[in-house]
């Protein structure tokens, strides 16, 4: 793997295949009465939150300390714009405090490029989130939880180990994935397109045309303006959350409308194949995107995701931060 | 020897044969082989190019206000290292350039620093608000003299007053160079809208903001009977207005910058906020556009659009950072680099898209813009085509760090400079003047 996460597109498929496989062995420890491993004892991660998120920040924090490494968090919220610290200022004052790993979180997409380009930090970055840009343990944690519903039955790879998941050793070969909804400015959808291409799945990307970025077509990404047409052949569907700033900027003429085209209900939801997820990367609107009956329904995976979330982020910080290369049986 | 006399040996005037010229009391006496010495100083100039002083019409020099970033003295240095004899001061300083008063400061000042000729533009609209017409006429009466008025930085979109402002400038023979950009089009805009926006999650520019605003002003000026400048016009849609407004033979210029002759939007994919400029670098399909409008007369004139600013407003975040690139000192290397080694201009072309076409449009005094020959004010540069080098932002006469092109080698560099037949650079360093 690369020394920072940057994007999603920085992994091979190797590399995310071994990120999921390391978070199933760690999802294990979740399991445990004592849920720690000493693995990053003595080492310093650092949660540079610029953008109030607690349920990343919590869920990173949750990762490193399971992994008994010291956690500092520090909100700098609006801190480096007009006044106040400087990105480069605290990035310099992290370094001196020792911080083997930043995990960034920023209103400004690629912030954590600068962060890990301009030498400021000699320890590993995580992008937590950046912008509209890009949030790839969010991708990993979804593909996570699409693995262990989609590929359990298959057999593991030869001289994969056993876990407490399904779908080890394996990718998302062939798997129909539909995203749908404001793919402009999520960063969901970016980091969410690039890990499942890369894990050699189908991605369709729904949206009315107003929130699909120019250039699309470069993607490697099917794109539909219908949710309708996307639904018989989807294994799992992405629900995205459409930001209220959105609502009033002429995107789409109206909340009503853009639920009855685009919101994912039960008769949406039966449409589906029998064995097909639905996910939401949170927080949800209930009755805008998804209807509460989607949301509670057996084939909602909602809460499994946010599990799932600290497990993909140990491994990813067990692998940044603790993992020699040849390393991975451990935990 | 005099101070004021000099004799250039073998330079190679607009590329052509070499031969000597001579300089007395800031006029070219005579142009042909030999010339004798007499008590004049000799300049080497043997494989040396000769052009014409060169004139910059879009500069930002930030005085008053942004002394940090630089000052008339510093921005006239770094353009006399650059070969400019005259730059026109952009009028988005603090206070604006709105008055007679903003106007004749920022003219005292370039006399006073001596190394170029500062020919002040004025805004078009108080405080470049974009509701009231600033005092045109007092401007235009003032010492400054003021021809060509911008509100560069940010639009007159506001199409009635774009339309009075274009007819008002007619009673003194004035010019409205036009930052092209429609606001709402590009409201939160970080970079050209296109795949790499697309991928890199940043708010786009997109082209049709420019040429709407291109071609609306077009219009507007065919309409009533005026002249039209587009600054620093980035995207094919735009040539290909302009070059359809010359043929329907109204009166509109154009201006293409250095850096969206050579660099693309692809060098934003790291996020580095020193390929951050307004308009926003845009796709090879552009830069090739702008290149052959450039070549075929349809893009009148280069202009630099040097803007600088201090480290800390491009050390941060890109969302954060501010618009702009240095490029006085860069331009000519860049325009040899993209336009002269690539055939589609002659050293003779240049001279006319760098210094006699910009002060054509302007109506600049001072005798800039004029051709090198026998009785011209002696308005000279030396440039060693035949030179590379690496450029290092530390070397610089501008307050600014923030050249896009660190690190990169480009052709040529500017041997001496001639205002008014006394050396501001020489061996290319800058000399002592006193004005």
């Amino acid at each position: 793997m690369k020394k920072h996460l940057l994007s999603a597109g920085d992994l091979t498929r190797d590399d995310a295949v071994r990120v999921l496989d390391t978070a199933a062995e760690l999802l294990g420890v979740a399991q445990r009465p004592i849920k720690k491993l000493p693995t990053l004892r003595g080492r310093t991660v650092v949660n540079l939150f610029f953008e109030d998120s607690t349920r990343t920040r919590i869920s990173f924090e949750a990762a490193a300390k399971r992994l008994s490494a010291d956690v500092i968090n520090f909100s700098a919220k609006g801190s480096s714009v007009s006044k106040g610290e400087s990105l480069k200022d605290t990035a310099l004052t992290l370094q001196a405090m020792g911080a083997d790993a930043v995990v960034i979180r920023h209103h400004f997409s690629g912030a954590p490029h600068r962060l890990a380009a301009a030498g400021w930090t000699n320890g590993a970055v995580v992008n937590a989130g950046d912008g509209t840009h890009e949030h790839p343990t969010q991708a990993l944690l979804d593909a996570f939880t699409m693995r262990s519903h989609l590929m359990a039955d298959a057999a593991p790879e030869p001289g994969a180990p056993a876990g407490p998941s399904g779908g080890m050793g394996r990718d998302l070969a062939g798997k129909n994935i539909t995203i749908v909804g404001d793919v402009l400015h999520s960063r969901v959808a970016r980091s969410n397109a690039l890990l499942l291409h890369t894990l050699g799945a189908n991605v369709t990307l729904v949206a009315p045309p107003t929130l699909l970025p120019v250039g699309i077509d470069t993607w490697p990404v099917e794109t539909s303006y219908s949710l309708d047409d996307s639904l018989e052949k989807a294994d799992a569907v992405m629900m995205l959350r459409v930001q209220h700033e959105r609502m009033n900027a002429s995107y789409f003429p109206s909340a009503r409308e853009y639920s009855r085209r685009y919101g994912l209900d039960t008769t949406r939801m039966n449409r589906l194949p029998d064995h097909a997820i639905v996910l939401h990367p949170g927080p949800m609107n209930r009755g805008m995107e998804i209807t509460a009956d989607v949301a509670d329904s057996g084939r909602s995976v909602i809460v499994e995701q946010v599990t799932n979330g600290v497990a993909v982020r140990m491994a990813v910080l067990y692998l940044l931060v603790g993992g020699s290369t040849n390393d991975e049986g451990e935990a | 020897m005099s101070e004021r006399q000099y004799v250039i040996r073998r330079a190679r005037i607009l590329g052509g044969e070499p031969t000597d010229i001579a300089i007395a009391d800031g006029v070219i006496t005579a142009i042909g082989p030999d010339l004798p010495l007499g008590d004049a100083t000799e300049v080497d100039a043997t494989g040396l190019v000769a052009l014409p002083g060169m004139v910059d019409l879009h500069t930002h020099l930030r005085e008053p206000g942004r002394e940090d970033a630089e000052t008339v003295l510093t921005g006239t240095q770094a353009a006399a290292r650059g070969g400019f004899t005259c730059v026109h001061a952009m009028a988005n300083t603090d206070p604006v350039a709105d008055t007679a008063g903003v106007v004749e400061q920022v003219w005292r000042l370039g006399r006073e620093a001596g190394y170029c000729d500062v020919q002040p533009i004025g805004a078009v609209t108080v405080g470049l608000g974009g509701t009231q017409l600033a005092e045109l006429g007092a401007m235009a009466d003032s010492a400054a003299d003021v021809r060509v008025f911008s509100d560069d930085g940010k639009c007159v979109s506001d199409a009635v007053l774009m339309r009075r402002a274009l007819e008002y400038v007619k009673a003194f023979d004035g010019v409205v160079a036009q930052h092209a950009q429609e606001p709402r089009l590009t409201e939160g805009a970080q970079m050209n809208e296109g795949l790499v926006s697309g991928e890199l999650g940043l708010t786009g520019w997109p082209a049709a903001a420019e040429e709407a605003i291109v071609a609306r002003d077009c219009v507007l000026a065919a309409h009533v009977g005026s002249r039209l400048h587009v600054c620093h016009l980035s995207t094919r849609g735009s040539v290909e207005i302009v070059r359809w407004a010359k043929s329907k033979g109204w009166d509109v210029t154009a201006e293409v910058t250095p850096h969206h002759l050579l660099l693309t939007d692809d060098l934003v994919r790291g996020y580095d906020p020193i390929y951050k400029v307004n308009p926003p670098l845009r796709t090879a399909d552009d830069v090739a556009a702008v290149r052959e409008g450039l070549a075929d007369g349809t893009i009148d004139i280069v202009a630099t659009d040097h803007a600088p600013h201090p480290m800390e407003d491009k050390e941060c975040e890109w969302s954060a950072a501010a618009f702009g690139m240095i490029g006085l000192e860069t331009a000519l290397s860049v325009v040899q680099h993209t336009m002269v080694d690539t055939g589609l201009l002659t050293w003779e072309q240049v001279a006319e898209r760098l210094s006699a076409a910009p002060a054509r449009i302007s109506r600049v005094g001072g005798g800039h813009g004029r051709p090198l020959a026998v009785g011209e004010p002696a308005h000279v540069v030396l440039y060693d085509a035949e030179a590379t080098r690496t450029i290092v932002p530390a070397d610089t006469a501008s307050l600014s760090r923030n050249t896009p092109y660190a690190g990169r080698e480009l052709p040529g560099r500017v041997v001496a400079t001639f205002l008014r037949g006394i050396p501001t650079v020489l061996d290319g360093q800058l000399q002592e003047v006193s004005s």
